[in-house]
């Protein structure tokens, strides 16, 4: 099994987690976080004479899904394709991290393996 | 009192006590979130513990007579104010409402780091010991600046030179806030712009109610009161756009405060010209001087004295120069009456260094009495006043119920 986060623009969202459903995901969930990458941070106001401070606080979403290993591929080349910007994408799409997940267990029935997914 | 006026009074009355929580969302914007109930509930208790202070001894000190400097305790709790008195009692009514918000100001500059139980207690002894005298002085019959003929319609000197000049006091003994390098974000825009519009329609009480009649008078002071605030948030506003690029609403909210404090003294006095002028004039001056405070150590965390310091003197001397004898029976400078603005000047300097140097004196004896002091723990402000003075967050993100 495969754990794919991937940190998308907050807009990106729902065209994201619709590809998702689309491969055949059986589930995911997302969370709204602040951070930074190369993009760098975000210039904001901090005093009423115009003085700025830059804060690593630019918004983002990471998408997180588990999946079977042969899978793999079609998430993620379903993930950029929802997540790029345009044909040419743009700094601050985003990044995608994949992990290798040992099991997966259902509450409700004790149930692991694959087949929980 | 006709019942034309008492409903207005009565009207304009309820439009003052707005100001306060106006003011305490316009100040509890600016703060981190971690602070926004203590910065509110500054605010929000003055309106508790300055009603009370007024109806017992406030109101008696600054009306009533006494000399020149400050009344008696003739009205103590309203002795001798009859029941029937209606013009009397609305005045009360009226006035305490302006000795509410002027501490409430004052918070600005001590935001984030000030100990909430000495603070009632400062109240307490500020509204008696600072407000009430310089309130007799300018508006009382027998006030020394009333009778020299110190022009304050609305409460420039008394409201905001008091309280902006206390704010530098109180900044100044309470020390600068912990972990303010990398400076202090506004932590919610929306409710700055919420406060300052609450302001902008209370102050339309405050200024077009002063005249303590619906009549014409009042009707110019809510006109050039609307007209100053919209120039001061519009030349703010355009200003700080040159300096940084940005239209910045929390520029345009300081703004109108700025043009609202500089009209407060003129609104009985000036025409429509005087009041874009003393707008504009507002807004530049204002975000000067926000300038320059930024480049000293003094941490007035909110830029009390910036905006109602400076904005309340260049109101009071602006008053002296755009003053039309047709509007409020004086002549100002333009109109070449260059005595006018002597007074004003008297009246300014008096204020800033009566306010100032009682408002040290309160605040050095409040810092060494025994259980008091001035600031919080390093351990509180560093949690948030939030926490560890209310027991109350301003926002329950978890919702783990």
């Amino acid at each position: 099994m495969i754990k794919i986060e991937a940190i998308v623009r907050p807009e990106k969202v729902n065209q994201v987690t619709a590809a998702l459903l689309d491969v055949g995901c059986g589930g995911f969930h997302y969370q709204n976080v602040t951070g930074q990458g190369r993009q760098q941070g975000v210039e904001v106001f901090t005093g009423r004479g115009g003085q700025t401070a830059t804060r690593a606080a630019m918004p983002k979403t990471i998408i997180t899904t588990v999946v079977q290993d042969d899978q793999q591929a079609t998430v993620v080349e379903a993930i950029i394709a929802a997540a790029k910007t345009g044909d040419e994408g743009a700094i601050g799409d985003g990044k995608i991290f994949i992990s290798s997940v040992s099991d997966a267990i259902r509450v409700r029935t004790n149930e692991s393996g694959e087949d929980v997914l | 009192m006709d019942s034309g006026n008492m409903a207005w009074m009565l009207t304009a009355s309820a439009l003052v006590l707005f100001m306060t929580p106006g003011l305490a969302f316009f100040y509890g914007g600016l703060v981190r979130a971690k602070n926004i109930v203590n910065t509110i509930m500054l605010s929000f208790i003055a309106m508790g513990v300055v009603s009370i202070v007024w109806v017992l001894w406030g109101y008696s000190l600054a009306f009533g007579p006494g000399g020149s400097f400050i009344g008696n305790f003739d009205h103590f709790a309203l002795n001798g104010i009859a029941a029937d008195d209606g013009e009397t009692l609305i005045f009360v009514v009226f006035q305490m409402m302006f000795a509410i918000i002027t501490p409430a100001l004052i918070t600005g500059a001590f935001a984030e780091r000030f100990k909430f139980s000495t603070y009632m207690i400062f109240l307490v002894l500020w509204v008696t010991l600072v407000y009430a005298p310089v309130c007799h002085w300018v508006w009382a019959a027998d006030g020394w600046l009333f009778e020299r003929g110190a022009l304050d319609f609305a409460g420039g000197t008394v409201v905001h030179i008091n309280a902006g000049i206390a704010a530098v006091a109180a900044a100044w003994l309470v020390g600068k806030r912990r972990n303010i390098d990398r400076g202090v974000e506004p932590h919610s825009v929306p409710f700055v712009v919420l406060g300052a519009g609450m302001l902008w329609f209370g102050w339309f009480g405050f200024n077009a109610g002063s005249g303590l009649a619906a009549n014409a008078l009042a009707a110019n002071a809510f006109l050039v009161t609307n007209v100053a605030a919209a120039s001061a948030a519009v030349s703010w506003t355009i200003i700080a756009q040159i300096k940084t690029g940005k239209f910045s609403a929390v520029g345009a909210a300081s703004g109108a405060v700025a043009g609202l404090v500089a009209i407060t003294p003129a609104s009985g006095f000036v025409d429509v010209v005087g009041a874009l002028a003393i707008g504009i004039g507002a807004g530049a001056i204002c975000y000067g001087a926000v300038l320059i405070r930024a480049k000293v150590s003094l941490d007035d965390a909110l830029e009390v004295f910036p905006v109602h310091g400076i904005g309340g003197i260049w109101g009071a001397l602006a008053t002296g120069i755009f003053a039309v004898e047709a509007i409020g029976g004086t002549a100002g400078l333009l109109e070449g009456n260059g005595a006018q603005m002597t007074e004003q000047f008297i009246a300014v300097i008096a204020t800033l260094i009566y306010s100032f140097i009682v408002s040290v004196i309160i605040l050095k004896v409040l810092d060494v009495i025994p259980g008091l002091g001035l600031r919080v723990s390093e351990k509180d402000e560093d949690a948030g006043l939030d926490i560890s003075l209310h027991g109350e967050r301003g926002y329950v993100h978890d919702g783990a119920d």
